[in-house]
């Protein structure tokens, strides 16, 4: 701006003032504006409906055996041990986190088996290390795994290794155990996904 | 009528003195085309810009198209795209023409770059113009992933799922972020939808305007060469580059025999081998996208397996994301990474002449070992050469300034 055109008697300190000031309200106003179509990403009214938990019934599963459900559009693994595989468990060696530590799961499911009956092992089928679904290999010694496979889970992406805890093995991409979902036993063959075995009042 | 002093002779020129009065149909020409020099020693090299926005042009076109019978829907969109490829007329046609487009992109978005790594072409003051053809490789690879999961075959899906699942990897609010992009508790309608969006709408858009800022800052700083030296330091009387040849007619006419040649492969392609025997459209693709079932063998297509080979040599994960994006991040650096006095390696040492042609050749072993199961041999292979992949970059400030150069002629040069 050239000096002639700003009469003597301009006050260029409140002008610049009042532009600055103009300049940040609309700033604000812009910024708030982009709420809504943030927002707008996060999952419907519906999607949150269709979370709801879920009920297993779990009377016609065998030991050994295992089924997927889907929960919140992710397959859920559950598996019933046999004795044989539970009593292995205590004892598997070249766990990245054999204690849970640094893994997810509820705070009832943070113990050796990783589940609230030793027999019941409920899990995210999808790979802690980018989400591809975790293949079954419970037989020991699968010839595919080595003779000192205690039965598990590979996942085929990435070639992840976990136990029949859905604990991930030294030398996986993966570096945190399987997640464990909430759950809880509503009878002794009733399992509910997506309620918490303790406070049963909502969904982790 | 009033006379205006420009319109006492009111026939002179006719439409075309009407329209550049109105429109600066000359100007533009003059300044951008017919007045712009290009050096005269462009070689095979300098074909791939052009053809990269041609192959750009070939994707909206037949993006359109595929728009117009595609449904962007969980229930609908394989069985859309089977339509599209049964019983759309042409259909087909316009379907693969999209598809071995988007690889052609890359083939022809790679050797741009390496000619731009070969001949300095991100050395000052071309920096700025090197960082929009990065952003415009980001923005490409953002385009070609979310194309990817559109037919929501089960590779789109898995695929989605393991991109996605990236970024999960950031530290605290990554589980957070992931379901805000995906708007689901897992990839789902809502992910499609949104994908669709910008990968017809945003991303195109984005692109369109970053080739013109590309273009902008072409024209700012004027096209390097083979040689690596600056034309505009030899000027004629007229103040035109002694060494540059205008823009129009030669390197367009120069350029159009190149598209021939290059629809010649493309149309190859298309016709003969449109799925590339699995590498341009993986053969799970054409079964339905399923969420209880993982493809065997997950690999991205061709033009993403050096870095997801990179992700999968770590045993960390979040490692793993971090070394992927420093691999495409370290890129944006180059041009302050090279100390070399001079730009082309025409006239750089041996050690920069063995660091490109290593690079280089990791790039190519690493896309290739993406492609293959992480185990055994591959891994340990992976891992020496993401090592000489890094290398390139790391070193690039010891072995440019280390090594003895060639002084580069004063005048451009030819070679055969």
């Amino acid at each position: 701006m050239s000096d002639d055109t700003v009469s003597a008697d301009a006050d260029n300190s409140r002008r610049k003032f009042l532009t600055m000031a103009t300049a940040a309200t609309a700033a604000v106003g812009g910024a708030f504006t982009l709420v809504p179509f943030i927002a707008s990403w996060k999952p419907s009214e519906r999607a949150r409906a269709l979370g709801a938990p879920l009920e297993i019934d779990l009377s016609k599963l065998e030991p050994g055996q295992m089924i997927t459900q889907s929960w919140r559009k992710q397959p859920i693994y559950v598996v019933r041990r046999t004795p044989e595989s539970v009593a292995k468990l205590e004892s598997i060696p070249d766990l990245k986190d054999p204690q849970s530590e640094a893994s997810t799961q509820p705070a009832y499911a943070q113990n050796a088996m990783r589940s609230i009956k030793p027999d019941f092992l409920v899990l995210y089928a999808a790979c802690t290390h980018l989400g591809c679904l975790p293949k079954q290999y419970f037989t020991q010694a699968d010839p595919a795994m080595g003779d000192d496979w205690p039965g598990g889970f590979f996942c085929p992406c990435h070639g992840s290794k976990f136990d029949l805890a859905g604990r991930v093995f030294n030398g996986s991409p993966a570096s945190a155990n399987l997640v464990v979902p909430p759950h809880k036993f509503a009878s002794d063959t009733q399992l509910v996904i997506g309620l918490d075995a303790d406070a049963s009042e909502g969904v982790a | 009528m009033a006379a205006s002093p420009d319109s006492v002779t009111p026939n002179k020129g006719g439409f075309r003195t009407w329209l550049n009065k109105r429109l600066p149909v000359d100007e533009f020409m003059e300044s951008q085309l017919t007045g712009y020099f290009a050096p005269k020693n462009f070689n095979i090299w300098y074909f791939f810009g052009s053809l990269a926005l041609m192959v750009f042009v070939i994707q909206i076109l037949s993006g359109i198209f595929l728009t117009m019978h595609y449904k962007p829907s969980e229930a609908m969109a394989f069985d859309s795209v089977e339509y599209i490829m049964r019983e759309v007329e042409w259909g087909w046609l316009i379907r693969y023409m999209h598809s071995t487009g988007a690889s052609f992109f890359f083939i022809v978005v790679y050797l741009h770059m390496f000619r731009a790594l070969m001949y300095g072409s991100y050395r000052e003051p071309r920096e700025l113009l090197w960082i929009f053809g990065m952003l415009l490789y980001l923005a490409l690879m953002a385009e070609a992933f979310m194309g990817y999961v559109l037919p929501w075959g089960n590779m789109s899906y898995w695929g989605a799922q393991v991109i996605v699942n990236l970024f999960g990897t950031i530290p605290a609010i990554g589980p957070a972020i992931v379901e805000w992009i995906r708007g689901d508790y897992g990839i789902a309608d809502s992910t499609l939808n949104r994908f669709f969006a910008l990968h017809v709408i945003a991303v195109p858009f984005a692109i369109a305007f970053l080739v013109l800022m590309h273009l902008v800052a072409l024209r700012q700083t004027g096209s390097n060469n083979p040689d690596g030296i600056e034309i505009k330091a030899k000027l004629n009387e007229q103040g035109k580059p002694v060494d540059g040849i205008p823009f129009h007619p030669y390197y367009t006419v120069k350029d159009v025999v190149g598209v021939g040649v290059f629809l010649l492969f493309f149309c190859g392609v298309l016709f003969f081998v449109p799925t590339f025997g699995g590498l341009f459209l993986e053969k799970p693709n054409f079964e339905p996208a399923n969420a209880l079932s993982t493809p065997d063998h997950i690999a991205p297509v061709w033009y993403f397996t050096a870095f997801y080979a990179m992700l999968r040599a770590v045993p960390d994960q979040q490692m793993g994301a971090l070394l992927m994006l420093l691999a495409i991040v370290v890129l944006f650096f180059l041009p302050w990474l090279d100390k070399s006095p001079v730009k082309s390696i025409r006239y750089k040492g041996w050690m920069s002449k063995l660091a490109l042609t290593l690079f280089a050749i990791s790039f190519v072993v690493l896309s290739y070992l993406g492609l293959q199961p992480a185990e055994g041999i591959y891994v340990v292979l992976t891992r020496i050469f993401t090592a000489l992949y890094f290398a390139f970059f790391i070193l690039m400030p010891v072995y440019t300034k280390l090594e003895t150069c060639q002084a580069p002629p004063e005048r451009v040069t030819y070679h055969a």
